[in-house]
């Protein structure tokens, strides 16, 4: 799950890291009426979920009240890569020194979260980590202890810098980890750590992604989520705990373990369908979970037609042709559906879709060319 | 021979009584399995299944000298239950469960290296050494043994890779030629693992029955790149797969992530990391069985 800006900052303040002033706003008059109270030279900053909104025009300064909701009118409502910016976060700007990189994620090749620290931070971090990746020290934590005082040295004397910010620097790479894992985070960065003229060490940006896996345990959380940002069809599939990403083809694909979807996708490609969506039903899907996804993909109007691909371990054959046959009746289907079964109780399964009078292809490849050519028209 | 686990195997089962680790406690069973015993707090002194079932995997192991266990307990639970039989000595522990939250498995990760215990999964379908153990939750009926060892991170591409009785499978033809499998080891497709690839390979390696390798990946992390550079290292001959080349269903990750695996993770760098290891990455099944018997040439009989 990703938040915005603003959200992310509000988790930081809560967790006594200083950021610049400034709050939400979701018209031009809000955005005036904060940049008044703040009193000072502002930053109105687009909150979308995407990259590169400052290249793109999302983020204008503004010397006063009224310039602030003259350039607010500007930003809500324009379009940043394909998304409607509907809020923007009206705060005070700040006079830059140094721009800093600070980052806190798992690395899986060493099994352990790893803080990430650059003195060059800012909008090209990924370039200074590509080219000359000396320039950001990488500290893994103890897997089993956590975030240990001699780890924040390491990521404090990894480069020349002041007295001063060095401690301020210990402070943030403290409390980054403490909201970390507090919250499950999967990604928490602050991009840039600015040092202000006046010697202010400051979170100018934050980017916090969580664990979906552990979001049970964060009820608070789920309140950030900001479903209008989101594909409809994607939200629903949330909802109903569905793994979906939608694409831009016109072959819906159901399946189950990730794996096994995107194998299905990469052969319907190769055969020269394109895909709808990725739709990965889990293990052990039940017949209704089955009933939901097919009335899911073909929500989508540019669904011609669907592929299932399942293969039973933990999910039982049986169950996904109940829940097919159930959702052919429910959902009053027009389209072709080409369905391949087969491992746990396939056997029972296939005969369950063949009393119903629906059509199974033996194997992946020709369950591809058949979708595939029942929806070429 | 095979990796990992065979014949004398004893198996634990935590979670025994619930609906999934009672279900796949049986085709263990049926698989021939030596299922010793299960683990449910609460539920100790009962027989489920003809067998006996344990409070604490540690009386489970006092009294019936298991070796490994496999885990079906719900995902809030799974990473204790998994520690609990790291502590307790199991030699082999397999976590199916899905939806495990990472920060509680990066430590236990740890402990079981710690013990020197191979730690499978989570949200992986465990591991089969044909015709002798199965811990897992793979329809059993589609393995075979034979020469070919094989890791995956998809659990349903292991199953189709593996497939015997299925009719459109490359692996059918293989395994009717003769190319069975020693071990299968499904690693799952977590962010956080007990074992990948790099972790097989070694054992694979020294085993004297498997002659090459099939290694099954997905798009993201760096698992499979450094498989490539260890399969190098040590000659093993081998084939690889990538699911997700066209279509990558995972949504792009911020800075953090991209800079830990830099170019890392996507579908071309593993194919060129393994092509560049010498190992044949084809698009197709088709594909996979042709390079399989390049390697191994005329099919072998068991």
């Amino acid at each position: 799950m990703i938040i915005h800006e603003y959200q992310g900052k509000e988790l930081l303040r809560e967790m006594g890291v200083p950021i610049p002033g400034g709050k939400v706003a979701q018209t031009p008059e809000e955005a005036g009426k904060i940049a008044g109270e703040l009193g000072t030279k502002v930053a109105v900053k687009a909150q979308v979920h995407v990259g590169g909104r400052g290249k793109a025009g999302g983020i204008k300064l503004a010397g006063s009240a009224e310039e602030a909701v003259a350039k607010a009118k500007e930003i809500i409502g324009m379009d940043i890569k394909g998304l409607t910016v509907h809020k923007v976060l009206v705060e005070e700007a700040i006079d830059i020194e140094t721009e800093l990189y600070l980052g806190i994620t798992l690395d899986r090749a060493r099994g352990t979260h790893v803080i990430m620290f650059s003195t060059e931070g800012g909008v090209d971090i990924e370039e200074v980590a590509e080219k000359t990746p000396e320039k950001i020290v990488k500290v893994a934590v103890d897997p089993r202890r956590g975030l240990l005082d001699h780890h924040i040295r390491k990521v404090c004397y990894a480069f020349d810098m002041s007295k001063e910010n060095r401690k301020a620097l210990g402070v943030f790479v403290k409390t980054l980890y403490k909201l970390y894992m507090a919250k499950d985070c999967s990604i928490a960065e602050i991009n840039p750590l600015v040092v202000t003229k006046d010697g202010r060490m400051l979170a100018a940006d934050a980017k916090v992604n969580f664990d979906g896996n552990a979001l049970y345990r964060h009820p608070e959380l789920e309140a950030m989520a900001e479903i209008s940002e989101e594909d409809p069809l994607e939200v629903k599939a949330k909802e109903m705990g569905l793994a979906y990403v939608r694409l831009d083809g016109e072959v819906g694909i159901i399946g189950n373990g990730a794996g096994l979807v995107m194998g299905t996708l990469d052969e319907v490609n190769r055969v020269g369908g394109k895909p709808a969506n990725f739709l990965d039903v889990g293990g052990g899907a039940s017949a209704k979970v089955v009933t939901n996804s097919l009335s899911l993909v073909l929500s989508d109007p540019n669904v011609k037609g669907v592929l299932f691909n399942i293969f039973g371990g933990i999910t039982r054959g049986d169950e996904v042709a109940k829940g097919i046959v159930e959702g052919t009746k429910v959902l009053n289907i027009d389209k072709p559906l080409v369905i391949r079964l087969s491992g746990t109780n396939e056997e029972e399964g296939r005969k369950i879709l063949s009393d119903a009078g629906i059509e199974t292809a033996a194997t992946m490849e020709e369950a591809a060319e058949k979708i595939v050519a029942l929806t070429r028209n | 021979m095979s990796i990992l686990i065979d014949k004398n195997t004893k198996v634990l089962v935590q979670g025994i009584t619930g609906k999934e680790g009672s279900f796949h406690a049986q085709q263990m069973i049926d698989y021939g399995t030596k299922v010793v015993g299960g683990v449910t707090p609460g539920k100790g002194g009962q027989t489920h299944l003809g067998v006996p079932v344990f409070n604490t995997v540690e009386e489970a192991v006092k009294a019936t000298g298991a070796d490994a266990s496999i885990v079906f307990v719900p995902a809030p639970f799974a990473a204790d239950a998994t520690s609990e039989a790291i502590e307790a000595g199991l030699k082999v522990v397999c976590c199916i469960t899905e939806g495990v939250p990472i920060n509680d498995m990066v430590p236990v990760r740890a402990q079981a290296i710690e013990a020197g215990c191979r730690l499978v999964g989570p949200n992986c379908p465990g591991l089969i050494t044909p015709g002798e153990c199965k811990i897992g939750i793979m329809p059993g009926n589609i393995f075979s043994s034979g020469p070919v060892g094989l890791i995956s991170r998809s659990g349903t591409l292991t199953y189709q890779a593996a497939s015997a009785t299925d009719t459109e499978s490359v692996i059918a033809a293989l395994t009717r030629a003769g190319f069975g499998q020693s071990t299968c080891v499904g690693i799952g497709g977590d962010p956080i693992l007990g074992t990948y690839f790099k972790d097989c390979l070694p054992h694979f390696a020294k085993d004297e029955k498997t002659k090459m390798v099939v290694l099954i990946g997905e798009i993201g992390g760096s698992a499979e790149e450094e498989a490539a550079a260890l399969v190098k290292e040590l000659g093993i001959p081998a084939v690889a797969m990538i699911a997700g080349r066209t279509a990558p269903p995972g949504k792009q990750m911020g800075h953090a992530g991209a800079i830990v695996s830099g170019s890392a993770g996507t579908a071309a760098a593993k194919v060129k990391a393994f092509e560049d290891a010498g190992v044949a990455v084809p698009e197709t099944m088709q594909g996979l069985i042709e390079e399989v018997t390049k390697l191994l040439g005329a099919p072998v009989a068991n």
